[in-house]
């Protein structure tokens, strides 16, 4: 019998990925360099789980092109640990309006409430469709998803902890990030690897398209879209301990701001209370869903003094303040009362079997980073710089809202950490960002899909790039200048000090004159490598002047928030304020100044009440 | 402590071969290999090229050649290396795959292998609106599996791509298995087809390189001799 094996013909292995879109070069005579305009439908930048998400919704239906600045494997929702929340009820009575609640009362009420009902009833299809698209999830006996407790999810409004997250041993990011991956390969979404998105193009108040850097050549390239989705992730880089990777920089949000596009409630940045001491490797909540518990140096478990009810579960700016008020008080393990003393989290309870099958990364990581076995030592830790719950504001089709009266600009979306629906609110809970990613990221996808068919292209000029070429002809002149190492340090010890946990009037104003000065001397930095392919510093100094904006932006909102929620917690208003507050900053940056505006928040399904836990 | 890390440039613009250079930096024995080149990157030669995102392990990026042994810089304790092997550390990108510039190779061709062997769940029949079911230790089968980063370690350990180029190596099969070994999945014959050939798992001749080489613990080999074995069952 004769059969035909297929064999891998090697000449596919240097084929471009750019099929579908359709493509012309045109010569720029002064800077003798290739100018290359692509044209799709639909273009989304970044690849973590929104972008792919959005793109196989919209890549059926459109032609549509991913840029993402990394391999999209690479993106940092493989990071993520512990879960996905969804009210599946697989191990314990759970309901859809319990989540949501969950959530707005875990927001500190700066929530959308209707945009969260959206969330937590989509989340059940959600997390199906991921298993039906491939996603491992750990089982229960009886082969359904497993489920586990984590921070602030409740049953019945607060009585008690529910197992409501959905999980892949402490890979869910991973998997999820694998999963959909994967399914853009079946659907053959195209992908332009390692292609860096520096500016946005708007015709008035209508976007169509993006200019970019390519990696591998340093061309620019400008890809024109009928519409865009930015889903480029957190911005945790401006922080100098933090649980996000380096790519997390904030450049959709910054690219977005400098053409005018507002960016709200960015004064609400969360900490994770567990980081590895040091490092900020993150350190799981669903350590303490599976029972570990945070002590001092007395050995005590001293979240009983802070939230009775839901103990090492409450949400997340709780337990951050509680460490830090630990510390304070000379209760660290160190017990000198410095900022950077630590406090136990200890795990030994669990056995080393739980450890093993559900938390095999983080024991893991305490092997190689700490040299401990978390099954038989406690682990060191201190709160880390995690999620921006601010972002680029959108409705719950994920399209972007250019003022406080909500008007759409016409064909720029954004999905995933980087936007603002808002279903986080002043704080975020725990698996309700890998929900978010997928509901929303969906959504957005779905929406531009219907969008881009009655749309028309409108063609950008031929000066489109210019903004952007100026930025990296400065950079590049070959001028001497300082270099971004020292700029990027100064920055991340700013913030983490003086825009932390606990903040005040005189810490913030010094932040910001902080900033401000780096700002100026950013205008003089140069890049050290003045070659073309392959130029990181380039691209690195490029997100250091995005995060150097988005700094200005959190502190400018900050300040201005005269009371504490969720994570903005002043010292100089250590209450929350409805009367005056109960309302969503919306940043305009114009040059080196922030302009604020406000609007209104939807509560129109559970009236703000004092949040105890 | 003082480290000396002897890197191998090489930038396609203006060299005509790679060349290594040293650099010496200050380090904490308890810091990533990782946090040493960024600060080389930051501090002294900004035209270092490496990859890096999430510097704890698990997505990827900066998988090298560290004194010749394949592994992920961000996993690598600067002591680790140290201790054993003295202060000067060489660093190499990852074989096989072409050198783009310093200590960037070209993934295409790593990643043209993965999606050869159709990486993703083929079941067509229908589900009502949940789950499908699978016991957890139907689950625990290919667990292992589904830990992989693609970070291509494990391809530039592998004896075998030396001599043979076309080998579709060892991330691509160990992730073929994760779904022949998936009992949602119904696409393992025309894996098994496409891996039952000179390119697919034959040439595998059992080194264990790569499974030494893997940060994520993977059993590959393990996994690559089950593949033979189901070949040999529903294939021949
Ligand atoms: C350690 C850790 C653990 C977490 N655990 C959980 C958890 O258990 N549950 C949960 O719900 N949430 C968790 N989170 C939060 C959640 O993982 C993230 O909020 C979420 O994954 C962000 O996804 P994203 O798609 O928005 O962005 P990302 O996954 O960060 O992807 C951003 C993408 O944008 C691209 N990009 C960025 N800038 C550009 C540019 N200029 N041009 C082109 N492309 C660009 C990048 O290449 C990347 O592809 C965790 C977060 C961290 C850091
Ligand atoms: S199998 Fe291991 S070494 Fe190979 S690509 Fe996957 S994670 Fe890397
Ligand atoms: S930087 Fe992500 S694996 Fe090392």
């Amino acid at each position: 019998m004769i059969r035909s094996t297929p064999e891998l013909e090697i000449d596919i292995l240097h084929s471009r990925g750019a099929k579908g879109g359709s493509l012309s070069t045109a010569q720029n005579i002064h800077q003798k360099e290739i100018h290359v305009i692509y044209q799709f439908d639909t273009v989304i930048v970044g690849s973590g789980g929104a972008g792919l998400y959005a793109a196989l919704e919209a890549g059926q239906k459109s032609k549509t092109a991913v840029l993402s600045k990394l391999y999209p494997i690479r993106s940092h929702t493989g990071a993520a640990q512990g879960g996905i929340s969804a009210a599946l009820g697989n191990v314990e009575e759970d309901k859809a309006e319990w989540h949501a609640f969950d959530t707005v009362k875990g927001g500190d009420y700066l929530v959308d409430q209707q945009a969260v009902r959206i969330l937590a009833e989509e989340a059940i299809q959600a997390v199906y469709d991921l298993e039906n698209r491939g996603l491992p999830f750990n089982r229960t006996p009886d082969g359904r998803i497993d489920q586990r407790r984590f921070g602030g999810h409740t049953r019945n409004f607060g009585e008690g902890p529910v197992r409501r997250a959905c999980y892949a041993a402490d890979r869910t990011g991973h998997m999820i990030l694998q999963t959909l991956y994967q399914q853009c390969i079946k659907h053959n979404v195209a992908f332009f690897d390692e292609y860096q998105v520096i500016d946005l193009l708007l015709h008035g108040s209508t976007c169509n398209g993006v200019v970019v850097v390519e990696l591998a050549t340093g061309e620019i390239h400008t890809f024109v879209a009928k519409a865009v989705l930015f889903a480029t992730g957190g911005f945790g880089r401006m922080f100098r301990i933090t649980s996000n990777a380096y790519a997390s920089t904030g450049d959709g949000p910054a690219v977005c701001a400098r053409r005018g596009i507002p960016l709200e409630d960015m004064e609400f940045f969360q900490f994770h209370p567990t980081g590895i001491m040091g490092l900020g490797i993150l350190i799981t909540e669903a350590v303490r869903g599976e029972g570990g518990v945070l002590r001092n140096r007395d050995g005590e478990r001293f979240m009983e003094r802070y939230s009775p009810t839901l103990l090492d579960l409450a949400p997340r700016d709780i337990v951050s303040r509680a460490i830090i008020t630990e510390l304070r008080a000379g209760k660290g393990i160190r017990g000198d009362g410095k900022i950077d003393d630590y406090l136990h989290l200890d795990a030994t309870g669990l056995g080393k079997e739980v450890l093993q099958s559900k938390l095999p990364d983080i024991s893991s990581f305490c092997q190689t980073y700490l040299g401990i076995d978390p099954a038989a030592s406690p682990i060191p830790v201190l709160p880390t710089a995690h999620y921006a719950m601010g972002g680029i504001p959108t409705d719950v089709h994920g399209r972007v809202l250019g003022d406080a009266k909500g008007t759409i600009v016409d064909g720029l979306y954004a999905a995933g950490e980087c936007a603002c629906i808002s279903v986080h609110g002043a704080n975020r809970l725990g698996t309700n960002s890998l929900l978010d990613l997928v509901v929303f990221g969906r959504r957005a996808g779905r929406h531009i899909a219907d969008y881009v068919r009655q749309a028309d292209l409108v063609m950008p000029g031929k000066d489109a790039a210019d903004e952007a070429r100026a930025r990296i002809a400065r950079l590049t002149d070959g001028g001497t200048g300082p270099h971004g190492g020292e700029i990027t340090d100064e920055m991340q010890i700013v913030m983490m000090e003086k825009v932390g946990i606990y903040r005040n009037e005189n810490d913030m104003r010094a932040a910001i004159a902080a900033i401000q000065a780096l700002r100026e001397r950013y205008q003089h930095v140069r890049v050290q490598d003045t070659g073309k392919s392959f130029n990181t510093d380039l691209l690195e100094l490029i997100e250091l002047g995005n995060m150097l904006d988005l700094c200005l932006v959190t502190a400018t909102s900050a300040v201005a928030r005269q009371e504490s929620r969720g994570a903005h917690s002043r010292e100089d208003f250590p209450d929350r304020d409805d009367g005056a507050w109960l309302k969503h900053t919306l940043a305009f940056l114009e040059q080196d100044a922030v302009r604020l505006d406000y609007k209104e928040v939807d509560t129109s399904i559970w009236k703000p009440k004092p949040r105890t836990y | 402590m003082k480290i000396i890390l002897n890197i191998q440039r090489f930038n396609p613009d203006t060299d005509t071969g790679p060349y290594f250079q040293e650099y010496g930096v200050e380090a904490d024995p308890n810091e990533r290999l990782l946090d040493a080149l960024m600060r080389i990157k930051r501090f002294q030669d900004g035209s270092l090229g490496f990859r890096k995102s999430c510097a704890h392990g698990v997505c990827g990026s900066d998988a090298m050649r560290i004194n010749g042994r394949d592994g992920l810089a961000c996993k690598t304790l600067v002591k680790d290396v140290v201790e054993k092997e003295g202060e000067t550390i060489t660093v190499e990108p990852l074989r096989y795959l072409p050198v783009q510039r310093d200590l960037i190779v070209d993934q295409k061709p790593f990643f043209t292998k993965y999606r050869f062997i159709k990486p993703y769940l083929i079941n067509d029949e229908e589900v009502e609106g949940k789950e499908r079911l699978q016991s957890p230790e139907e689950r625990m089968v290919f667990d292992d599996t589904t830990n992989c980063i693609l970070c291509a370690a494990c391809y530039s350990a592998c004896p075998v791509l030396g001599e043979k180029r076309g080998f579709v190596g060892p991330a691509a099969i160990a992730q073929a298995f994760r779904f022949i070994a998936d009992s949602r999945d119904r696409g393992r014959d025309e894996r098994l087809q496409l891996l039952d050939n000179k390119t697919g798992v034959w040439p595998c001749q059992n080194h264990f390189k790569c499974t030494e080489a893997c940060p994520r613990s993977i059993l590959i080999t393990k996994r690559i001799n089950q593949t033979k074995e189901l070949i040999k069952k529903h294939q021949r």
